[in-house]
């Protein structure tokens, strides 16, 4: 046997609950955070992700509460992200029962709280998440990459939501993340994100194969086929998604033991 | 009922471990206090970060932990486990705990094998009639998450894992116990584990 491929369902927190959108926009509830993560306990989840998109500092703080008590149900990996931007930051989520954290827009602006938090809490701790975009202009230092179509363009770092474009190439950034010491990428492409026709397979397979660390693909999926790619065409080492479990269309049972028939390892 | 301690030297994610126990039937103190120590049942030595650090905020209870493990069963989990080794080559040489004889040694990567080992894996049960794996199947799945590996002699392997080279998953002395993975993240098999550690007290 081997170490097996990863399936993580991603709850979009805000306010406290757990919300789904398209293209990170058009805000759905979707349901009572703590009560969804023992669902996925008991499904067989291999971890679960908390992201929290709540804009305000002050309504973040409830963060920490929601941490700890989804923590006291959950005896699997829970890996929480948004907002984090200190040690204190980490310190405090670790503390409320999460084993990772994952930082998007503050590593962008400022990298050295990668390379800080990888010393204080480990490499296994800190999970680089960046946003992704086409761009098909031109420009210096950037890697292209060739589109299924034939086309090829470059992927663009964005931040704050998938609002701002940084003008990083994304392939440069996972390399840099690594040196730095993020012990996990996790890649949510703007192109498929909410659209359900799955993943962004050509800069998934780009930066699993760029990278010695694993790469969690993210953002797209609707079918039982698109897990597959997203392991065997983007080598990806682990799977995101958010609505297709959330409203109950498949359960994580449902995804591995099709991966399972198709011979891709997954723990059942 | 019965009391564990859990060794708090300021690394990792205790609240896990803690809620873990107590799901298993026990009660549970995050303590670096010598005399709940020295009264607990039981004794966890839990634990992510690095090797050095971890031992350096371990000094003031070590002799404690030294001591409580010869009269009651311990349990090293993760670095934890590694603690309980003589040395380990993580960032220079550093002395462990050496209650159980062995090294702590870099997984060196291999084409398409990412350094950490991180996620679910399998154990191989060298010794299956040990109380620790009561009820745990063969080939189970335990969630995983190290750099280094704990190289000891067959004699003191309880389980094995393969990823790079096959290494001890899982150490037994005695009463004293060490496991790579981390239970409290495991699921059922994982509550099974600390479950039958809290029998053996």
């Amino acid at each position: 046997m081997a170490l097996t491929r990863r399936i993580i369902p991603c709850l979009d927190l805000k306010n406290g609950r757990v919300v789904k959108g398209t293209h990170f926009e058009d805000l759905r509830d979707a349901g009572d955070p703590v009560e969804l993560a023992a669902r996925y306990n008991e499904q067989g989840a291999d971890e679960v992700v908390f992201l929290d998109i709540t804009a305000s500092k002050e309504a973040r703080k409830t963060i920490i509460d929601l941490i700890s008590r989804a923590a006291d149900q959950l005896f699997l990996p829970l890996t929480v992200g948004g907002g984090i931007r200190t040690n204190d930051d980490i310190t405090a989520i670790l503390r409320a029962g999460a084993d990772k954290v994952s930082i998007n827009t503050a590593a962008v602006q400022n990298p050295a709280i990668i390379s800080e938090g990888a010393a204080a809490f480990g490499t296994q701790c800190i999970v680089l998440a960046m946003d992704v975009r086409r761009n098909f202009q031109e420009a210096e230092g950037t890697n292209p990459i060739r589109l299924p179509d034939g086309s090829t363009c470059w992927y663009e770092v964005v931040t704050h939501g998938g609002s701002r474009p940084t003008g990083i190439d994304a392939i440069r950034w996972a390399k840099e993340g690594e040196e730095r010491g993020a012990g996990e990428i996790l890649l949510t492409s703007m192109e498929t994100d909410g659209t359900k026709e799955g993943f962004d397979i050509p800069i998934t397979e780009a930066i699993a194969s760029a990278t010695s660390i694993p790469v969690i693909a993210s953002g797209g999926v609707g079918t039982l086929g698109h897990f597959y790619d997203g392991f065997v065409y983007g080598k990806a080492d682990a799977c995101l998604a958010a609505s297709v479990f959330h409203f109950g269309e498949y359960t994580i049972k449902d995804v591995k033991e099709y991966l399972a028939a198709k011979g891709v390892p997954v723990r059942l | 009922m019965t009391k564990i301690a859990i060794i708090d030297y300021g690394l990792g994610n205790l609240r896990s471990v803690l809620r873990g126990i107590e799901r298993a039937g026990a009660t549970a103190v995050i303590t670096q206090d010598e005399e709940e120590i020295a009264s607990a049942d039981g004794i966890i030595l839990p634990g992510v970060g690095a090797f050095r650090e971890g031992m350096e905020k371990l000094a003031p209870v070590r002799e404690s932990i030294i001591r409580s493990a010869e009269t009651v069963p311990l349990l090293g989990i993760c670095l934890g486990m590694q603690m309980l080794m003589e040395e380990s080559e993580e960032h220079g040489m550093h002395e462990g705990l050496a209650l159980i004889p062995g090294r702590v040694r870099r997984f060196h990567p291999e084409p398409g094998m990412k350094v950490p080992h991180m996620g679910w894996n399998t154990i191989h049960q060298m010794l299956p009639d040990d109380p620790l794996l009561d009820g745990v199947p063969e080939g189970s799945y335990l969630y995983f998450v190290h750099s280094y590996y704990v190289d000891t002699a067959v004699s003191n392997r309880l389980c094995e894992t393969e990823y790079i080279v096959r290494y001890a998953s899982a150490v037994k002395r005695d009463q004293i116990y060490g496991v790579q993975f981390h239970p409290e993240k495991s699921g059922t098999t994982g509550l099974q584990i600390l479950e039958n550690f809290i029998n053996l007290t």
